[in-house]
């Protein structure tokens, strides 16, 4: 039976809440499915699921928050049959600690119910749900709720998660709640109360702040950044571009930022050290380029979802994916694996008439390529004559701990190289 | 069509491609993608709008004459009737 879990949808993502359960049990699931809504720092994310099989038991019940790595619902894989009765309690995951013998005084609730705190406003499960969910309950007991980021900093700091008592009255213990077990963030005068639920999800821009600055914090903490910029003439793109789009309705034009996209996606190829994910264990390089093009939110915060296999991908095919993003991030149903997926950022801040713009690395992304506004700026050409040319500012973030200026100025160089040729993109 | 129905159009259109943009709050004389916070994209979306609304050609080159929600209208406005 496989463990359909809550995933991580960013470097600082701890909970998440499942808003919508979009397959029932009994439902037959192909890969690539989309199985349930869940509610982030980024707004609703659609989960896509990437085993084939039979939705056999929801664990987890709408309305209920739990930290990333919970198990959300069995699945009987393609060919298992599907379990007479459930089994028992499956073997905890690794990372789910045992919790000690229920001595400890500061815990807030005798016996913690998984999502206790937003099953009230949820009194009743859909009918067509399991009547309980008695593999967790019965497992509750012996399980802590708390999110990676909150078992790591315990881990580190030699402290019993046992112990420690969630911002949350039944919700999940946080790494600030840890820390405050440490000693070293006093315990806020006001309990930090949990996030509203809005009946209706969609992007709370207060929450997109938090994990703007809590990914972007941990990036200039952990990443020692190096920043490159070179001018790279858009004389040959531009000119193509007209020329294309000249013949085709304004529904098949293609944008500026799809060669950018493009350009980034082959020298990604060729330079994989830019295109990859930074863990505990290093870099490594990722499989596909699937370019994460920066889209701002109207109202505020950005979100980078994939182009998955971007330098794949026609011209055509990039600007459609592009416009189904921009859609789908503005109307808020972005899927998981768009948000899990990105190795390498693209941002076109150009749009807003900026000459350049100096990223901070995604993490745990290793590189940012920034373009500012095409725009026309005297170039001296070699025979001495002064010509105007669209030019545009390409700048390079990168993370040193895998490559170096050097490397960077190649990965750059091959950008610019790509953008001559804009046919064969 | 009167310059009043463009504009109106012109305004139903842009609030379908960027909801919340407040086209009516806008400087006209202003550059409409700074005024109204739109990027490249929605700008597009919004010619492809106009393009089957109106059943004009608007052909990129001509993309200069819509940079604000003065030329838009007078630009739409003059194509309509020829």
């Amino acid at each position: 039976m496989h463990e359909f879990r809550m995933p991580s949808l960013g470097a600082d993502m701890e909970t998440g809440t499942l808003v919508e359960w979009l397959k029932n049990p009994g439902d037959a699931i192909s890969r690539g499915d989309i199985v349930a809504v869940v509610e982030t720092e980024k707004g609703a994310i659609e989960i896509e699921i990437f085993v084939a099989g039979v939705l056999n038991k929801w664990l987890v019940q709408e309305g209920e928050t739990v930290p990333v790595g919970m198990p959300l619902a069995l699945i009987a894989a393609e060919g298992e049959a599907p379990a007479a009765s459930p089994k028992p309690a499956p073997t905890p995951p690794s990372d789910i600690v045992t919790k000690t013998p229920p001595s400890s005084s500061h815990t807030p609730t005798p016996a913690p119910t998984m999502g206790l705190h937003t099953e009230t406003k949820k009194p009743a499960p859909p009918p067509v749900a399991p009547q309980s969910r008695p593999v967790v309950q019965s497992a509750a007991g012996d399980r802590i709720k708390a999110s990676p980021a909150a078992r790591a900093y315990a881990r580190e700091h030699g402290i019993d998660l046992a112990a420690l008592a969630p911002g949350t009255p039944g919700g999940a213990i946080l790494r600030a709640d840890a820390e405050r077990g440490a000693g070293v963030v006093p315990a806020p005068v006001t309990p930090v109360a949990a996030p509203v639920r809005k009946s209706k999800p969609g992007i709370d821009f207060d929450r997109m702040r938090h994990a703007i600055a809590a990914a972007m914090t941990r990036s200039k903490r952990d990443i020692p950044h190096y920043y490159l910029s070179t001018q790279i003439s858009l004389r040959r793109a531009t000119q193509w571009l007209l020329d294309t789009n000249g013949s085709r309705k304004p529904e098949t034009r293609l944008l500026m930022n799809v060669l950018f996209l493009k350009a980034v996606a082959h020298a990604a190829k060729a330079y994989p050290a830019f295109n990859g994910f930074y863990s505990k264990d290093g870099f490594a390089p990722a499989e596909g380029v699937h370019i994460g093009p920066a889209i701002a939110i109207r109202g505020g915060g950005l979100i980078a979802p994939a182009i998955h296999d971007c330098d794949q991908k026609t011209l055509d095919e990039v600007m459609a994916a592009l416009r189904d993003l921009v859609s789908r991030v503005r109307a808020g149903s972005l899927r998981s694996s768009e948000i899990s997926d990105p190795t390498l950022t693209v941002t076109a801040l150009g749009e807003r008439g900026v000459d350049a713009v100096f990223g901070v690395i995604y993490p745990p992304q290793v590189a940012i390529v920034g373009f500012g506004a095409p725009r026309l700026f005297p170039v001296a050409h070699e025979d001495g004559g002064l010509v105007a040319e669209t030019v545009v500012s390409a700048t390079l973030a990168a993370d040193h701990r895998v490559t170096d200026g050097r490397l960077g100025a190649r990965f750059l160089s091959e950008i610019a190289e790509k953008l001559q040729e804009p046919e064969k993109l | 069509m009167t310059k009043d129905e463009i504009l109106a159009l012109v305004f139903a259109e842009l609030e379908n491609v960027a909801p919340g943009c407040a086209p009516a709050n806008a400087d006209p004389g202003a550059n409409l993608q700074d005024e109204l916070d739109i990027d490249s994209m929605d700008f597009l979306n919004f010619v492809i709008a106009m393009h089957e609304r109106l059943n004009v050609e608007i052909p990129e080159s001509d993309y200069p004459k819509l940079a604000t929600l003065n030329g838009i209208v007078a630009y739409l406005q003059n194509k309509a009737q020829g």
